[in-house]
């Protein structure tokens, strides 16, 4: 039921979208206000959010489930696509993260875009992307929802792509742009066989349908929708884009990482469980391509120089920990959401807080420095900046207490009541976790100055490191949203009751041995990075593990050699066959006709004699036909 | 054997001889003259039968190919001797420009 203030709801979507296109629009007009406007917007949107959902609380658990119609988009024969916006308690807690960390972006990046001459233009994209963004969540059918889905793809690649000057910066912004076509085929393939199967694409049908439905169009739903999750959220073997978009200024990477973007396909799967609950191929499946994400971008993180690769590595890693949740079922959804929000939190602390080091790292050229062989003892030049980066550190690893702990707790144990070796394996990914952010930790912060000539770090202003404190303490309380298990009994009309509590180890035992791990994971690092000084280059002898982990473990040559090559060779055998079978059919009667008329045109002499001679030919011909014709 | 047969033995002479001129001849006037020579021995043909048949058909038909063929020889020869202005020559080898 539509009441009161939730006819307000389109407005949270409307805001930022109005804001782009003002920006935009404007051109130099809006120069001068144009980045405040965008600023506004959002935390517009968030106010309203937080009143929305404090009024989706105050309603009683089965009846927080607002839809709005706007308008009907598409009506045609046996089509009917309703333009409606769906408030419930999941959309509810992506708005407030959305629209929360959307804006705690904003007003960084007034600071740390301060001198980019095209700041109009990236506030615009920026407004941009969390429109979309909130039309993904808010959306209440799967075209809807691709609509928000292919503006955030373009949104990023707008962003990602910013320094276009940079043809590095071009390059992965059309990457990223092309993997996530691969999965929006798959969305789009779901979408098409959503409606064959149920005849509608609207979440209550689908979910009413589900139960009846065949399984195997369930489990092929499953996986296309899989598939998008993949491209979206950088999941194997979609994965290589991620890294790559760091060339985008730092506070789009947060945004990509943790308020937008990357978390659309979590949520994908998530408001999809009627869907998956139906196909437990397809979970499986999730499952899988989850666990070896989770690990494939954690060894990634172990190897990389660059602060904000060892952030997108560690990013990729954490999604896996959410699709992993999203693969488990009913067990693992709300936990899949709640690890969503407090990654929201701390990764979103985090890459501020690296772009704020990069601030104070920039160099006499004005670039700022990513590479922490050049950090070091930064806990002094600035402490504002380390102690929050602290709060998201702890709040990662996973120490007891801070939200990370938590969440990603709250998986690995779902994990072992699954399967033995899937908890497993996420606990060493959670050691794993625990090795590669303390050696970031440990090289950026900590041990002996390796700065560059020229560099002099520098606390960054106030308009950074406010939302860095925000983000910081959110990082630190963001598990009081398990308190009394609220998250699953507030998510529970969405994605079902959890299971009863099945025979397995007990929760306890699993969080000891899970903080055990952290802690091997951090004694190690502590004993390659923090006894010993760290060289100022990066070491060329290493042993292979760390070669391939550079190599992002050569997700780019498996795509090159699978993907690209194969497809370089299919079209170029193509264009032959084209060229050669195709256009030799329609061109070649033509040029026979064309040799025939060659070579018998040369009878053409211009010789009377021979002309004449033809002439006799001819009548002898006749004469004889007449012949053998009256012959008595 | 009739009695018109000696007729068209020679007529049958003539026409191949014309026709051997024609073919065999460069200069322009005489595989014209060779031409009127078949003409000629078409007309003999065709007189002859016009005797033997006993009806005046042939004959006229004969006069007809007359008056063709005296039209044929005033463009004939205003051909040729406009070729020979140009080119001094009357070979119908040398005037064999129009070809593929």
């Amino acid at each position: 039921m539509v009441t009161g203030v939730f006819h307000l709801l389109w407005l949270v979507v409307a805001l930022p979208a109005a804001g782009a296109a003002i920006l935009l629009l404007g051109g130099r007009w809006a120069e001068r206000w144009g980045r405040y406007l965008a600023c506004a917007l959002p935390i517009g949107s968030f106010v309203l959010s937080l009143i929305l959902f404090s009024t989706l609380l105050g309603r009683d658990g089965n009846d927080r489930h607002v839809v709005q119609h706007l308008y009907t988009w598409i009506d045609t024969g046996h089509l009917t696509v309703r333009a409606d916006l769906l408030f419930d308690p999941l959309s509810s807690l992506f708005l407030l993260l959305i629209t929360g960390v959307g804006s705690l972006i904003h007003v960084y990046s007034l600071g740390y875009m301060a001198h980019d001459p095209r700041r109009t233009r990236f506030f615009a994209y920026l407004n941009l992307f969390v429109a979309a963004m909130l039309t993904l969540v808010l959306a209440e059918n799967y075209l809807l929802l691709f609509l928000g889905w292919e503006g955030v793809g373009l949104a990023s690649y707008l962003l990602i792509g910013f320094w276009q000057h940079k043809p590095s910066a071009a390059a992965a912004a059309k990457k990223a742009f092309v993997m996530n076509r691969v999965g929006d085929m798959g969305i789009s393939l779901a979408i098409a066989l959503c409606f064959t199967t149920f005849g509608s694409t609207s979440f209550a049908v689908v979910d009413a349908g589900a139960a009846h439905a065949s399984r195997g169009a369930m489990t092929a739903l499953g996986l296309l929708l899989l598939l998008g999750a993949c491209g979206k959220s950088a999941q194997v073997p979609l994965q290589a884009w991620l890294l790559d978009a760091m060339e985008g200024p730092t506070p789009v990477s947060a945004l990509i990482h943790a308020a937008t973007m990357v978390t659309a396909g979590v949520y994908l799967m998530v408001r999809s469980n009627a869907v998956l609950d139906q196909a437990p191929a397809a979970r499986t499946a999730v499952v899988v391509v989850a666990v070896v994400t989770l690990l494939w971008g954690a060894v990634i993180g172990c190897a990389k120089d660059d602060i904000k690769k060892v952030l997108a590595g560690s990013t990729m890693s954490q999604i896996g920990y959410m699709m992993l949740g999203a693969g488990l079922g009913p067990a693992g959804y709300a936990f899949a959401i709640f690890h969503l929000l407090t990654h929201g939190f701390f990764k979103a602390n985090m890459f501020l807080g690296a772009g704020s080091v990069m601030h104070g790292m920039t160099g006499p050229d004005g670039e700022g420095d990513v590479d922490m062989r050049h950090y070091g003892a930064l806990r002094r030049a600035m402490p504002v900046t380390f102690l929050t980066f602290a709060m998201g550190y702890l709040a990662i690893i996973g120490f007891p207490g801070f939200s990370g702990f938590w969440s990603k707790d709250k998986i690995i144990d779902a994990a072992w009541h699954e399967h033995w070796w899937i908890g497993a394996l996420a606990m060493l990914g959670a050691g794993v976790t625990a090795f590669y952010m303390t050696r970031l930790m440990l090289m950026t912060f900590f041990g002996e100055k390796r700065w560059l000539q020229g560099v002099h770090p520098h606390e960054s202003p106030r308009v950074m490191t406010g939302p860095l404190v925000v983000l910081a303490a959110l990082s630190a309380l963001g598990g009081l949203f398990l308190l009394g298990s609220w998250i699953q009994d507030y998510l529970a009309p969405v994605v079902g009751e959890p299971p009863a509590e099945s025979a397995g180890l007990p929760a306890w035992l699993v969080s000891v041995l899970a903080v055990v791990v952290v802690a091997i994971g951090i004694a190690i690092a502590w004993l390659v990075f923090g006894r010993r000084p760290v060289p100022a280059t990066a070491p060329e002898k290493v042993a292979w593990p760390i070669t391939v982990a550079r190599q992002d473990v050569y997700g780019d040559l498996i795509n090159e050699t699978f993907v690209v090559e194969p497809g370089r060779r299919l079209t170029s055998t193509l264009l032959q066959i084209d060229r050669y079978g195709v256009d030799g059919v329609l061109t070649g009667g033509p040029f026979a006709v064309g040799a025939f008329a060659g070579a018998f045109r040369k009878l053409q002499n211009g010789y009377v004699r021979s002309y004449a001679l033809s002439f006799l030919g001819g009548g002898i011909v006749v004469v004889l036909a007449l012949m053998v014709v009256n012959w008595q | 054997m009739s009695s018109v047969t000696p007729y068209l033995v020679l007529s049958a002479i003539l026409f191949t001889i014309g026709c051997t001129g024609v073919l065999i001849r460069r200069n322009a006037i005489v595989v014209f003259m060779c031409v009127e020579l078949m003409l000629n021995a078409a007309n003999l043909a065709l007189v002859a039968f016009s005797r033997l048949h006993g009806n005046l058909d042939g004959q006229v038909t004969a006069f007809f190919v007359m008056v063709v063929a005296a039209a044929e020889v005033v463009i004939g020869l205003a051909i040729i001797m406009t070729i020979f202005r140009t080119r001094r020559s009357a070979s119908v080898d040398d005037a064999s420009l129009l070809k593929w």
